[in-house]
């Protein structure tokens, strides 16, 4: 190994330090040490962690090291480290869902996610802070404060994975996950020049994952190259028999898709309905040139047009909400996390609704509160009903244009990094930001988003969101991985590498 | 409060209409949802995981056993198995339910459309009547409260309520009647005899150990009344009933407490209501007048279930003898009829009886002890037959020792009511409370001559060859030896003591 690296471990890919430990070159309790180092540097202004595991991280090190030294068979992520969003149970660590309501709450149990981190040897550093619950694309409702984005600490980092995406950005983590149910992988992705990608609805295990919209979050992995995100995803994915909505097929192998990283003769559409009003100009402008490289690396672009995703948004916030008020139910204050105004003279009604009030914040109640509305008696039909045949009619649309390309491609998000207390008090505002990421939520298929280029407006990233049909997550990471190699030779170096220092 | 009206005026005035809810509690290896176990009777909060428990990130799996069982039931309540349905949330918030919803079904049961003949016994005969069953669905069982302090022994009003979450997640299945027309002043033995079947059926089918004392059967009563012409009243819902014989009771009680609230022109109450055991009587429990929204919506957690046909089929053929059918064969094996039938199942007796005959006990003899003694002594202590202690292998012993002479019916009744008493085995009480016919000659004929002794006109009577009156002696040395004298070798001693030969 060189000694730039030695030097410089923090800003090696996921790739590269695994090879270097299963090579010796390295062990993983330097490349861990490296990372607990950078997180108590720069985390104070970034405040990607809610919950740094310094000693379940080393030991877990220190377990890779030994293994190796015995001459075991390690995975191929083995030793490198890895942030988690704080929405996944992992036993022992407390895991709050960025919610006060569940401080203190120590899972007894490992998400199926985090179990086959564990399988794969990927040490955990900790847990990344999160909009409450998944609700919020700036993890501003996050209970313990807002992370803040390395590009520009004054501006959001997205959300709701914005801790995850900004460890991996501010190198504080080579890998993170992430869960995504309208865009909370992808927009953070966009918004902090890193990869992130929405697999396949039921192509890795929820169970583990505490539900916002069960029938449409998942996670996914969080990087800054598109091999690392193929790597991640490949340790996570696969059916996983606790996950009755897990998908039993194999999954596609989508490492050799990265690997592969060539798109001449792919089809590639250009969703008509997901740019013009409403897109930075900046966006645009990148967008439509990394649209350029992509023709000029052999394949076929074509404009297609999805109408009905006009109504995804609308859609989504019914679902999501209906669903979002069943699966926050359970946090009563009966069983773990907060218990307010029990004094023992108050009744269990009152005990309950105490704690909901003092343990939620405000955006989750709004979401409880729409949804407790649109799955009441009389109201069902009009709304949940009506947004569920939305929902079937984004799939068709999705499914004409996969008739004719084999992946689709937009602007991940409509604009670059806003300013932290921005849109905070504006629901609506914030909502428009998951306007080109959320169809591919309710039709359960598949997205990346990869960084392709900075603004000229404001030198802030700009992320473009390929979207794959379902099952066939490997054609993301060969369409991604041909841009990322393309952008690279022209830049000399991945965008990441222009964030400002920290 | 009104006096309740009469029974046999309430039914002369009014009409009843009954519908019946019962629940089963399915007596799979493993809970609904998790391979938690579901034995009865364990330490609390014992057989618990995070799945059932409803922790922050788990998710349910649908035990395949449980929908297995739940379409046998389905079929042999002459059900359609439909091809495709859904588990719904019901939500709402209560402590017993760790998740506030309880997983069930809604709109789309997985049985519909089947019937259910019953028999019952009346002045002119056996009377058969079908109830028509709407549905048959599946759902999970919650916890056990117990509140502990207060007067009501209800959650309100309690110093503090314990939680055992063993039963939640059993699996449980639903069975509703159609409304029950045209029973007229039968109605609570039609309630009861349809209750008995569906009990029958369940035990035949193994699906469920259908025991009301510990819950795994449990009925809700539905009762109104309206005058003959008018259209049906309005119903009360009675719960709490956890015998065969209370089920009776129950729609009883009710019909005449709801006659002589409208012959008093009061208005019935669209309530729940409890029964008490001790008094016979129901309570107001919660009001029904304004339906609580359960907020329905499919579980997005489940995939839905979509039995093979052929599989369906398979479980039809594989299904065991109908009870009716059942019942027709062993009348004829025991060579009795209709009627003598209808008593036993009326009585609750049928299976004890055929237990007792597997045990190896003649028919007629296991029929007199069941109907006969043991039915009578469980009608004085307000209990039913089987719960008073005395088992087939019980009857088959004093069936042995009334063959072999050791013991008469007398004695015999005294050996049961021992067992009843809880003084041990056949064998144990014959010993201690000495309990053998006297068989000693020498004894016998003491008592024999003390009796002529005292009544020597009778002595003189039967030497004078009126051998009938020796009646009189073998009952004087009867009551002399407690009957403990086998009454026919008394009466062979005695004449031949006199030397009369009949």
């Amino acid at each position: 190994m060189s000694s730039a690296m030695e030097s410089d471990l923090i800003h090696q890919s996921a790739a590269t330090l695994a090879q270097a430990i299963a090579e010796g070159e390295v062990s993983s309790r330097e490349v861990t040490q490296a990372h607990l180092d950078r997180i108590a540097a720069v985390d104070d202004r970034v405040h990607a962690f809610l919950y740094v595991d310094t000693e379940g991280a080393l030991a877990a090190a220190e377990a890779v090291d030994s293994r190796r030294a015995a001459g075991e068979e390690l995975g191929p992520l083995a030793g490198v480290p890895l942030a988690l969003k704080d929405v996944l149970a992992m036993k022992g660590v407390p895991t709050t869902c960025g919610s006060r309501i569940l401080e203190g709450w120590r899972p007894p149990y490992d998400a199926t996610v985090v179990e086959r981190l564990r399988a794969a040897d990927v040490v955990i550093l900790g847990k990344t802070n999160m909009d409450e619950f998944a609700m919020g694309s700036s993890t501003e409702h996050s209970a313990y404060g807002p992370t803040h984005n390395p590009w520009d600490l004054d501006r959001i980092p997205g959300g709701s994975g914005g801790g995850s995406a900004a460890a991996v950005a501010a190198f504080e983590a080579p890998l993170a996950i992430g869960t995504d149910t309208g865009g909370s992988i992808r927009q953070p992705a966009a918004v902090t020049g890193t990869v992130g990608v929405k697999p396949t609805y039921g192509g890795v295990s929820r169970f583990g994952l505490v539900a916002l919209a069960s029938s449409l979050d998942q996670a996914g992995p969080c990087t800054r190259t598109v091999m690392d995100a193929a790597l991640l995803h490949a340790a996570i994915g696969g059916h996983d028999p606790r996950d009755s909505t897990s998908i039993p097929d194999a999954m596609p192998d989508v490492v050799a898709a990265a690997q592969q990283a060539d798109v001449r003769g792919m089809r590639i559409g250009l969703v008509r309905e997901l740019s013009g009003e409403g897109y930075q100009a900046g966006v645009e402008q990148r967008f439509r040139e990394a649209v350029h490289v992509l023709e000029h690396l052999g394949a076929e672009v074509v404009e297609v047009s999805c109408p009905i995703f006009d109504y995804a948004l609308g859609a989504y916030y019914l679902i999501l909400p209906s669903e979002c008020s069943s699966n926050l139910a359970r946090f009563d204050g009966m069983r773990y996390g907060l218990r307010v105004g029990d004094d023992g003279e108050r009744s269990v009604e009152e005990v309950m609704s105490l704690t909901r009030e003092a343990g939620f914040g405000a955006e989750v109640k709004r979401r409880i509160m729409l949804g407790t509305y649109a799955l009441s008696s009389g109201y069902y039909d009009a709304y949940y009903g009506q947004a569920q045949k939305v929902r079937t009619l984004i799939q068709r649309d999705f499914d004409a244009a996969f008739a004719q390309c084999d992946v689709l491609v937009s602007p991940t998000a409509p604009t670059t990094a806003f300013k932290l207390g921005e849109k905070v008090d504006d629901p609506l505002a914030m909502y428009l930001n998951d306007v080109a990421t959320i169809p591919v939520n309710l039709a359960g298929n598949c997205a990346m988003s990869l960084p392709v280029g900075l603004a000229p407006e404001d030198s802030l990233p700009v992320g473009l969101q390929i979207m794959a049909p379902a099952m066939a997550d490997d054609r993301l990471y060969r369409v991604g991985s041909a841009l990322e190699g393309a952008l690279q030779d022209r830049w000399g170096h991945l965008l990441i590498e222009e964030a400002p220092a920290l | 409060m009104t006096e309740p009206m009469p029974y046999a005026e309430a039914v002369a005035e009014f009409e009843p209409v009954i519908g019946l809810e019962v629940h089963v509690e399915l007596g799979t290896e493993s809970k609904m949802f998790c391979s938690c176990p579901t034995a009865f009777g364990a330490e609390p909060n014992t057989q618990v995981c995070p799945v059932c428990l409803g922790l922050p990130g788990s998710m349910p799996v649908m035990n395949g056993a449980a929908i297995e069982s739940i379409i046998r039931m389905g079929l042999a309540l002459n059900c359609s198995v439909v091809d495709w349905c859904r588990m719904a949330r019901k939500n709402y918030f209560y402590p017993d339910m760790p998740k506030d919803y309880q997983v069930s079904q809604y709109d789309e049961p997985i049985c519909v459309d089947g019937y259910l003949d019953v028999t019952v016994t009346t002045d002119d005969g056996p009377r058969v009547f079908r109830v028509e069953i709407e549905r048959v669905h599946m759902e999970e069982d919650t916890g056990k409260l117990t509140h502990a302090g207060g007067a009501t022994g209800r959650i309100h009003g309690a110093d503090y309520s314990l939680v055992d979450y063993n039963r939640a997640g059993i699996p449980l299945v639903e069975i509703v009647t159609r409304p029950v027309t045209g029973t007229g002043a039968l109605a609570p033995e039609v309630a009861r005899a349809y209750v008995t079947e569906l009990r029958d059926i369940m035990r035949g089918l193994g699906v469920s150990d259908v025991k009301m004392e510990e819950g795994s059967l449990r009925c809700d009563a539905n009762v109104s009344l309206n005058r003959p012409g008018d259209e049906w009243g309005t119903r009360s819902e009675t719960k709490n009933v956890n015998s065969l014989r209370s089920v009776e009771r129950a729609v009883r009680s009710e019909i005449e407490r709801q006659a002589g609230v409208l012959a008093a022109g009061g208005r019935v109450v669209q309530e729940t209501r409890h029964f008490h055991e001790d008094t016979g009587q129901t309570t107001p429990g919660r009001s029904k007048e304004q339906a609580e929204d359960y907020r329905y919506f499919p579980e997005p957690d489940l995939v839905p279930i979509a039995p093979d046909p052929a599989w369906v089929e398979q479980l039809r053929a594989a299904l065991p003898e109908q009870p009716s059918v059942h019942r027709a064969r062993l009348a004829e094996q025991w060579g009795i009829g209709d009627f003598e039938m209808a008593t036993l199942v009326n009585a609750g007796v049928l299976g004890l009886v055929e237990e007792t005959v597997a045990a190896g006990v003649a028919p007629d003899a296991a029929r007199k002890w069941w109907a006969g003694e043991l039915t009578r002594v469980a009608n004085e202590r307000e209990v039913e037959p089987g719960e008073l202690g005395v088992t087939p292998a019980d009857i088959g012993r004093v069936e042995e020792l009334i063959a072999t002479g050791s013991l008469n019916d007398k004695l015999a009744r005294q050996v049961f009511e021992g067992i009843m008493a809880g003084e041990g085995s056949a064998d144990e009480v014959v010993a201690a409370r000495g309990l053998a016919v006297v068989s000693d000659d020498g004894a016998l004929l003491a008592a024999i001559d003390e009796a002529l002794a005292a009544q020597p006109d009778v002595a003189e009577k039967i030497k004078g060859g009126k051998v009938q009156a020796a009646g009189a002696i073998v009952g004087a040395v009867m009551k002399a030896t407690r009957g403990q004298a086998d009454a026919g070798k008394v009466r062979d001693l005695l004449l031949e003591r006199l030397g009369v030969t009949e």
